[in-house]
């Protein structure tokens, strides 16, 4: 019988590796381990299953998931359905891209260094910032990072976060900032769902504050009003997105006064898979770059005067400044920093720009559908892509009867809103047809 | 790098073994790094400096100075509280290698206790470290 065959080590092995070290068993070798940190009970795992079998599982698994396209699905809310053109799945897959790993050596890594420094282009042009990392695992550790940032730079140890900043993300940033004494503000939101910064007012220990811009009720943040309010109380203005689709047609949050933007890229040509892996997009004016964590690439000249590229300002960076670096999680999503670049060239300006254009369209069309069909939208302001819709008292049973027709009617907000217990979130991309629009809400009105 | 002999070590600072040097002017403490330290560190391309007002204890570290192979801490050569910092710093970080005890002075200090100045070391004792 094979059991632990992912196990590299026999038990001669292990007992080879004990001796040099000095150590009796493994439980001895261990022992330094306090034994709360332990886990003592047995894994009590399954049996291992032959790989058909374990197939089978899989697909038994995947039956009981709604996936697009066979399902109809509305739900946006940090995870986009967009089409992804055949040109990015294809250079993607390239073996000198999936292989490449930190490319430390210049001199054979080139090609690697100029397409990572053409993603920080042309992410710094969508974010409206000077200098953008070569990526962070997602949205969420980008904000977490963002803030961070700002604490440094202030000295400050408060931080304020909209509470309609996606709520994954708002308990990322807690893992990371309140076990080190940092302290979380949540402004709360108004009734025409954007994020509501009185409580800001004659505050003078903020360290940053915080926007989602779509928020994630989808509304436009007034970022301007934000940067104004952070500025006025010698705060960084820290504002990003979960949609970065929506930055085709709004404002980029750098030319409207942001500090440091953080988002989430995964809709620049990265699948909706079951929720990653995602791209982490961090940028910051010039002024704050010495204090940005992670990657970057730099153009450069070689000894002949040639373009090249290479890792820069690496100085700030882990391997060479140990625990006094500006972070301790530099991993990366290169590879999806990669695929977003390629997405956002296959498009072009114009191209990303009729997209975004197209999925507010899309939307608008929906999002009348319903006050047509006699829905309330609850909060009036502008949107994108996403909308929020009022069902009366019981439509939990239309939404199940509609999840068994393979249509999944948005989000129920009360899941992280629980006073908003008949408010449902809706998205719409390019994706959508409107035959499958119209269908809904012949659904949600029989 | 340069032989220690062709580095300068005036007769009027005072040294760490972390080689930052300090000098009494009038009140004040004047801060920065020797010239064996820029020298070691090689073209220093950023300074990072205390805010005003900031105190720090004897020892503790109050910027960074980054050159293009390293970024090393900055230690206070003698306790108390910085009044002013050489802003310049932030355009000409080179000045850290042209001048390291004129132009390229880091921090002005209120000492806590001037008199602490008289533990560094001289230039000869500095000189004995630097040849081992």
């Amino acid at each position: 019988m094979i059991t632990m065959r992912f196990f590299p080590h026999t038990p001669e092995q292990i007992q080879q590796m004990l001796t040099v070290v000095g150590a009796e068993s493994l439980e001895s070798l261990f022992s330094g381990i306090p034994e709360e940190c332990r886990r003592l009970r047995e894994m009590n795992l399954p049996k291992a299953l032959s790989e058909w079998a374990l197939n089978r599982h899989m697909e038994d698994l995947s039956a009981g998931l709604a996936v697009s396209p066979e399902s109809k699905i509305y739900i946006g809310a940090g995870r986009y359905d967009h089409h992804i053109p055949a040109t990015v799945s294809s250079l993607k897959s390239r073996s000198e891209f999936l292989t490449a790993y930190t490319p430390y050596q210049p001199e054979i890594s080139q090609g690697t260094l100029q397409a990572i420094y053409e993603y920080q282009t042309l992410a710094a042009r969508l974010m409206g910032m000077d200098v953008v990392t070569a990526s962070h695992y997602d949205g969420a550790t980008a904000l977490s990072e963002a803030l961070l940032m700002a604490i440094r730079k202030t000295r400050r140890k408060r931080v304020a976060l909209s509470s309609l900043i996606h709520p994954f993300y708002r308990r990322v940033a807690q893992t990371y900032l309140e076990p080190a004494g940092f302290e979380i503000l949540e402004l709360p939101f108004l009734e025409n769902g954007l994020t509501d910064l009185s409580p800001l007012e004659g505050a003078t220990d903020i360290a940053a504050l915080s926007l989602q811009s779509p928020n994630f009720f989808g509304c436009i943040e007034d970022l301007k009003a934000g940067g104004q309010k952070a500025h006025e109380t010698g705060a960084l203005f820290v504002a990003g997105f979960t949609e970065a689709l929506a930055y085709g047609l709004l404002k980029s949050p750098g030319s409207q006064g942001a500090d440091i933007v953080f988002g989430e890229g995964q809709s620049l040509g990265i699948p909706v898979t079951f929720g990653g892996p995602g791209l982490g997009m961090l940028g910051c004016t010039s002024e704050h770059t010495r204090n940005l964590p992670g990657r970057l690439i730099g153009k450069a000249k070689d000894m002949d005067g040639k373009d090249g590229f290479v890792l820069t300002l690496a100085t700030r960076e882990q391997h060479i400044r140990r625990e006094k670096a500006t972070s301790n999680i530099c991993s990366n999503n290169s590879h999806c920093a990669l695929t977003a670049a390629m997405y956002m060239a296959s498009l072009g300006k114009s191209g990303f720009c009729d997209l975004a254009k197209l999925n507010h369209d899309k939307a608008a069309y929906l999002r009348r559908q319903f006050t047509d069909a006699g829905f309330r939208i609850p909060f009036s302001s502008p949107f994108f892509n996403e909308f929020v819709v009022e069902f009366p008292e019981g439509f939990e049973t239309t939404y199940q009867r509609l999840v068994e027709k393979k249509i999944v009617a948005g989000l129920p907000l009360s899941t992280f809103y629980p006073e908003l217990s008949v408010q449902y979130l809706f998205c719409v991309t390019e994706t959508t047809s409107r035959e499958d629009m119209d269908a809904l809400i012949q659904e949600v009105t029989s | 790098m340069k032989d220690i002999s062709e580095l300068k070590f005036p007769e009027n600072v005072r040294y760490t073994k972390d080689h930052e040097w300090a000098r009494l002017e009038g009140d004040v403490v004047v801060a920065g790094i020797s010239d064996y330290a820029q020298d070691q560190l090689g073209d220093v391309v950023y300074v990072e400096l205390p805010q005003v007002q900031d105190r720090f204890e004897n020892g503790e570290v109050f910027g960074t100075v980054e050159s293009v192979k390293a970024v090393s801490e900055l230690f206070m050569p003698i306790a108390g509280e910085v009044i002013a910092i050489n802003a310049t710093l932030s355009d000409l970080p080179e000045r850290v290698n042209s001048d390291p005890y004129g132009d390229g002075w880091m921090i002005h200090i209120n000492p806590s206790d001037p008199a602490a100045l008289e533990t560094l070391m001289t230039r000869e004792a500095y000189l004995d470290m630097l040849k081992g």
